[in-house]
């Protein structure tokens, strides 16, 4: 048992955290450790740096700009941009879109995306949740109707998405819809279709959530027409393709970098209550819980190698404890604030409690990641 | 980067395992609590499997592990509920190997590789609770006066590690088990301890203070984390499994949401534990700076604290009456996690000594 990591790795953690500490800019990630509203623009350019260094999509095939590194590599990677202060890499394209259209897209569908997406040339945004259709995402009713004539064969979309996550900036969305509502089965019939946001009948509306940031929107589809092409892996098989992306290897799920540097912020930001026994036992219980969860996404890693399977209901395991420490650690920061102080990271701080409450909700809520431990590891 | 037991660990692992699950299996056992509180038969099975030589060095006849090397069999016997004083002896083997004279550990060591001698460490005393520093027996000479409390293993040691005070600060002493009066009882979990008399006693100094006593309880806790995780793994399992088979409202209980969360909130709880376990014990073993060791080894029972509690809570609540019944062994897991919790320290101990680290 040896629990450290080896000297290569260590070296290659050395490699990553010097390059980000030369090339991430110093005012994004100001923004980033201040909790400041990052634009468009800004992720952007961060994505391009990455692209440009060869990084942005580490776990794609070497041949669309992969890296090649093995798992322990992507983890320590994926941590190092989170304690660096990095700005969030959105994941719609890179982790999501781009990993479909690798494992079930067409040549011409991978050659048309998969650059683009790498390089930042495109910003996509996901369509599965429908205000009917939360964590019951198979009732979902936007349809898709495939029609013949008037510019070929093509799909006519209504319906809407809701929760959709910087649809605002977006230029392609994914959407999961109803191609036949006949099934006997509710997960048969579904589809896996890209539309290009400028196409007439797509509206977005802002939705603010209590932070008052806009974040989210909902997304109308009205008689939206779409190619055929655009289609991805078979008709009424979409729910095949969305169930390959839970299960796809995202080992970041627990965020320990990020929360190590909130920690390490937290204990900066709150020297002054260090004296307080209560405030302090509540800071020690966290991170243990950070150390804890840590090792235990390590010695899921470390099984990940050896046996090559891919993480499975691991994965909820490390969403429910990350993101319960995620809120953990940003409910202590709103407490180390002064509660008379009203400047802007006082503010800032305010806003992230709020703003945090989303993360034991969305990406299936943390009732759902019990729901699916207790059916494929516990058999319950 | 590797969790795994090396091949010697699981061995060794394995065959506790198979000599436990018959020989030790929860009817025995009952037999051996109800008895003398320990067994003749398997202190001497686990001597032949090398159990006792463990913790010595190869120089006395052992094989010189470490607290990686025990894991294995902690969780084995955290499992199984084993009520022979084996961390005692443990720990006071290390206290002689380290501080002993060759003549002390020539005496000792060889014999308790054999099975032939067994060794308890009392330490404790009445309202120190979990401070190490405080202690009042008093060494003058090299005679021991005073009363040392919850020593476990101490009705059936041969020989006792005693700390005690002299002008000198805290010091080491062996004494004889027939030298001193020890009012035995069962721990809460049925593990023999006894309250230890010492009237000038008798006793040789052994090398080591208050940092080697230290260093002794860090690895103790090591232990007891990995055996609190093979408690608490046999309490999931059996609670698991009892939510398949129990039915009400004609169907199993398991198929209720309201008790698969909390199932399942008690597995996310093992795994966490067992991560603590094995950060605990790597750290016991190849951490130099007795800082860095003892802010892990704290870290990790604070967790292996909650999640003892945790677990064993839900286990009992999650069995409905049954749980309660001392016919079911998962009553006595829940004995057994109630006194690991708090054994070398319990949350709020390892808080604050984490804090003052």
């Amino acid at each position: 048992m040896d629990l450290n990591y080896s000297a290569e790795e260590l070296a290659f953690r050395d490699e990553a955290r010097a390059w980000l500490g030369a090339n991430l800019p110093a005012e994004l990630r100001e923004k980033t450790e201040r909790y400041a509203h990052l634009s468009k623009d800004e992720l952007l350019r961060w994505h391009r740096i990455l692209a440009k260094k060869g990084w942005v999509a580490p776990a794609w095939p070497r041949e669309w700009g992969g890296t090649g590194w093995n798992v322990v590599q992507r983890y320590i990677f994926e941590e190092e941009l989170g304690y660096a202060g990095a700005p969030p890499l959105m994941p719609f394209g890179l982790a999501m879109c781009g990993p479909v259209l690798l494992q079930f897209g067409t040549d011409a569908q991978k050659k048309r995306f998969l650059p683009r997406i790498y390089n930042g040339d495109d910003f996509w945004c996901q369509g599965y949740s429908e205000p009917g259709s939360g964590s019951d995402l198979a009732s979902l009713k936007t349809s898709a109707r495939r029609m013949n004539g008037g510019g070929g064969e093509h799909y006519v979309v209504n319906g809407q998405k809701i929760w959709t996550t910087l649809a605002h900036y977006a230029d392609w969305i994914f959407c999961l819809v109803r191609t036949d509502s006949g099934t006997s089965k509710r997960q048969e019939g579904i589809s896996f279709l890209l539309m290009d946001m400028k196409t007439p009948g797509i509206t977005v509306r802002p939705l603010i959530l209590m932070d008052g940031a806009h974040e989210v929107n909902e997304v109308f589809f009205d008689d939206v027409k779409v190619p055929a092409e655009n289609l991805v892996y078979e008709e009424g098989k979409g729910w095949t393709v969305a169930k390959y992306l839970l299960g796809y290897e995202r080992m970041n799920t627990g965020r320990i970098g990020e929360s190590k540097r909130q920690l390490a912020y937290l204990k900066r930001y709150g020297a002054h209550l260090m004296q307080d026994q209560r405030w302090r036992d509540r800071l020690s219980r966290i991170e243990v819980e950070l150390i804890a969860l840590e090792i235990t996404n390590l010695r899921f890693l470390d099984r990940m190698r050896r046996t090559g399977q891919p993480p499975g209901a691991d994965v909820s395991m490390l969403k429910i404890r990350g993101t319960e420490i995620q809120q953990g650690l940003s409910e202590l920061m709103l407490e180390a604030a002064d509660p008379a102080a009203s400047d802007a990271l006082s503010m800032a701080i305010r806003k992230r409690y709020l703003s945090m409450r989303k993360t034991t909700i969305y990406a299936g809520s943390n009732e759902i990641q019990r729901n699916i431990i207790a059916k494929s590891t516990l058999g319950l | 980067m590797n969790f795994d037991y090396n091949e010697e660990q699981q061995l060794l692992a394995d065959s506790v395992r198979r000599y436990l699950a018959k020989g030790y299996d929860f009817e025995a056992r009952r037999k051996i609590v109800a008895g003398e509180g320990w067994s003749a038969d398997a202190w001497s099975q686990l001597a032949q499997m090398g159990l006792m030589g463990l913790p010595v060095g190869a120089d006395h006849g052992g094989f010189g592990g470490g607290a990686v090397d025990l894991m294995g069999v902690m969780e084995a016997f955290g499992d199984a509920l084993v009520v022979e004083p084996y961390a005692p002896l443990v720990l006071a083997a290390r206290l002689i190997e380290r501080g002993g004279s060759a003549t002390q550990k020539n005496a000792l060591l060889p014999a308790v590789v054999e099975g032939r001698v067994k060794l308890a460490l009392a330490h404790g005393e009445k309202g120190a609770r979990y401070a190490l520093d405080a202690v009042r027996v008093r060494a003058a000479g090299n005679k021991l006066t005073g009363e040392k409390s919850a020593v476990l293993g101490a009705p059936v040691a041969d020989r006792l590690v005693v700390s005690a005070r002299s002008d000198a600060g805290i010091g080491l002493y062996l004494v004889e088990r027939a030298a001193v009066e020890v009012r035995p009882y069962r721990t809460l979990d049925e593990r023999l301890a006894g309250d230890v008399l010492l009237r000038d006693a008798p006793a040789e100094p052994i090398g080591g203070g208050l940092a080697a006593l230290e260093e002794a309880m860090d690895f103790g806790t090591a232990l007891v984390c990995a055996e609190a995780v093979g408690a608490m793994q046999f309490a999931c399992d059996t609670t698991l499994e009892y939510l398949k088979t129990r039915k009400q409202f004609g169907v199993p209980i398991g198929t209720f949401q309201a008790l698969q969360h909390r199932m399942v909130d008690m597995a996310i709880s093992l795994e966490q534990a067992r991560s603590m376990a094995c950060l605990a014990a790597s750290k016991a073993d190849a951490e130099r700076d007795a800082r860095e060791r003892a802010r892990a080894i704290s870290a990790a029972k604070i967790k292996i604290a909650d999640a003892a509690r945790h677990v064993s809570q839900e286990a009992v609540q999650l069995h409905g009456g049954m749980g309660m019944s001392e016919e079911l062994k998962v009553s006595h897991t829940f004995r057994r996690l109630t006194v690991l919790a708090r054994e070398h320290g319990d949350a709020d101990h390892h808080l604050a000594r984490l804090a003052a680290l």
